[in-house]
């Protein structure tokens, strides 16, 4: 019998431990009385994704260029886009339709890394439900829209990171447009020194053909005699 | 609706054989898992193990999908493991193209595998302790660590449980600052826990009588039935596919292998209680020796492998979890083949409950320890 006993106590002793250890250790204790109170969301938290857009327009500020490669990489094929036109019927480089199924998106984040203009990014955003299974959960491109500000809120270090990323981009780009000038520059003047160059040498030579061109048809005259008899031979 | 019994005449039925259809919708099955019983009074004189209420079509699914596009869905295979899940493929896919995974890489892996180890095993317990009939409480103890290695993998990748981390050559992202600290300090009051835990759990007298010499399995019929992981080990065979194929780079760690002795359900709990303990050996190595450098070559993210096949494998936390993949030269899989651990060990599961009475086979069936996305993926 006092076998039986020890065990149970021991195990006794254990739950009244946590029992009491939770009032005052708050790692005894981690519940959160969700939706009353609600725990802090993790900054690397992903869920469904979002569109950034710079600036203070929406259309203006909009990072997405409609080149569609996050919606050939999203796996359950979740993403909708059609391009935008202007008034000619011609295509700009802006999204008309940005369609994201939310109940079908599987949070994979694989259309963030294959972005390469940094635009569509995860939100931390988890009350989602809604009481209109269709429409309700179709989250389309105006809603999709937030600004960088909101990014840098809820994810600051990635934000910042992006950010950074961008303005590394830009500088290259500048400093690329500069090289490029540069070059176009110098071959400019290269092409100008060059053609300078030859209209001298073309006036120098016009004056000399004439002396140069007697001199050569008379060598050839004189060696033409020697040749022939070689032919003969074979 | 009458109860199926009833459309058997007696005769049909045998004298006094009761068919109980215990589940899908029963809390101790672990998912959406069928039990036809037959039974002689409390007995269980034949068992039919009924699944697919959770087939998602998942192998066909990847056929169409590149090769990246399907490490997300590897996550829901055993979503309480999506780590190991992800390694697995990776590991498969890596064979196809034959890549060089860096080494800083390799640690990460090894370090989120161990923690999913971690994270399976102590729900395996409280789960396990929960069939037994002691409802909720140690069950919760188990859930509220779990949830601090959650939290570490949500910093790391974003979500807690459908990762999506690991890529061929290499992971997503690199360790966040201050993630490896965070990781050594849980690791670090990890034993304290298990601790604990054996003392509210290993000799109670309750605990020894349901489980001891319940559902046994000799190593002949282990290994007869294929079985592997945990389960296998505790039938006494050393058989763990970290020592065998030393992937990645496991050769590099000291750590043992708990074997048991009786094959019964209490050793199947005991090993996987040494096995988190071997587990958190590894990972102290393994965050001491990380080096910096490199996580991810220069990988295409789509590519277009050879034609040929290929089989990779790991020990997951359930036994062994293999990707076969036969490439056709596109970018898609040509065949996308699961081997998952669950749903092998369920094989068992007829042999060990005949017998035994019907609250034995539910525990029975939580020893073994199944994930029903995996078995009907
Ligand atoms: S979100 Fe990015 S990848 Fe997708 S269409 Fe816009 S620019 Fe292209
Ligand atoms: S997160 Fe994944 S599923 Fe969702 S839209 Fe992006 S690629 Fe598609």
């Amino acid at each position: 019998m006092s076998l039986i006993a020890k065990g149970i106590l021991q195990g006794m002793a254990v739950t009244a431990k946590n029992f009491i250890q939770s009032y005052y250790k708050k790692e005894r204790l981690p519940t959160v009385e969700y939706p009353e109170e609600k725990s802090t969301v993790n900054q690397f938290t992903r869920n469904i994704p979002f569109l950034v857009y710079d600036g203070e327009d929406e259309i203006e500020g909009m990072r997405c260029t409609a080149c569609k490669l996050c919606e050939k990489a999203c796996p359950p094929q979740c993403i909708y886009i059609i391009k935008d036109t202007d008034e000619n019927d011609k295509p700009i480089k802006r999204p008309k339709v940005f369609d994201i199924d939310s109940s079908v998106c599987m949070s994979c984040q694989l259309c963030v890394e294959v972005c390469p203009f940094e635009s569509i990014r995860m939100d931390s955003e988890f009350e989602l439900s809604n009481e209109n299974r269709f429409e309700g959960l179709l989250i389309n491109r105006d809603e999709l829209l937030k600004s960088n500000e909101y990014y840098h809120e809820i994810h600051p270090i990635e934000a910042q990171e992006t950010d950074d990323r961008i303005a590394a981009k830009i500088a290259e780009a500048e400093t690329k447009k500069k090289a490029r000038e540069e070059k176009a520059r110098l071959a400019a003047e290269a092409k100008q020194a060059a053609a300078a160059m030859k209209a001298a040498e073309e006036a120098a030579a016009e004056t000399e053909t004439s002396a140069t061109e007697q001199a050569q048809q008379s060598e050839a005259k004189a060696e033409a005699p020697e040749d022939n008899p070689e032919t003969k031979n074979t | 609706m009458p109860a199926r019994g009833y459309h058997l005449s007696k005769d049909e039925l045998g004298a006094d054989i009761l068919e109980v259809a215990m589940g899908p919708h029963h809390p101790s099955t672990h998912g959406v898992f069928r039990m036809d019983l037959k039974l002689d009074g409390e007995t269980v004189v034949d068992l039919k193990p009924i699944f697919g209420y959770l087939h998602r079509n998942h192998e066909k699914l990847a056929e169409d999908i590149p090769y990246l596009g399907c490490m997300p869905f590897t996550d829901r295979l055993d979503y309480l493991c999506g780590m190991t899940n992800n390694w697995a493929f990776a590991l498969s896919a890596e064979q196809l193209i034959e890549i060089e995974i860096p080494e800083r890489a390799q640690y990460i892996r090894v370090i989120c595998a161990e923690l999913t180890r971690l994270i399976n095993h102590c729900l395996l317990v409280g789960f396990f302790i929960n069939d037994l009939g002691a409802l909720g409480t140690p069950l919760l103890y188990a859930l509220r660590e779990r949830e601090k290695i959650l939290d570490l993998f949500e910093t790391l990748s974003g979500a807690r449980m459908m990762v999506n981390y690991m890529r061929f050559g290499g992971v997503r992202c690199d360790l966040p600052d201050g993630w490896l600290q965070e990781c050594e300090r849980i690791v670090g009051r990890f034993p304290a826990f298990l601790d604990e835990y054996e003392t509210l759990l290993k000799d109670n007298e309750i605990v020894i009588t349901r489980s001891q010499n319940v559902g046994v399995l000799t190593q002949e019929e282990a290994t007869n039935f294929s079985i592997t992981g945990p389960m296998l080990r505790a039938s006494g065979v050393n058989y763990d596919i970290r020592k065998v194929d030393k992937y990645g780079i496991y050769d590099r760690f000291d750590f043992k292998v708990p074997i048991g002795a009786h094959g019964d359900c209490y050793d199947r709990f005991m090993v996987r209680m040494l096995e988190m303990r071997e587990s958190i050996k590894i990972l102290k190595q393994a965050i001491a020796d990380i080096p910096e450098g490199p996580i991810m070559g220069n990988e295409p993210r789509v590519f277009k492998p050879d034609p040929q096949e290929t089989y990779g494998r790991i020990e997951s936390p359930k036994g062994e979890l293999g990707f076969y993949l036969i490439a056709d030269g596109t970018t898609n899989p040509y065949r996308y083949k699961v081997r998952p651990p669950s749903f092998v060990n369920l094989t068992a599961l007829r042999h060990m409950c005949i017998g035994h009475k019907v609250a034995d086979a539910v525990i029975i069936l939580g020893s073994i320890d199944i994930v029903l996305g995996e078995v009907d993926r």
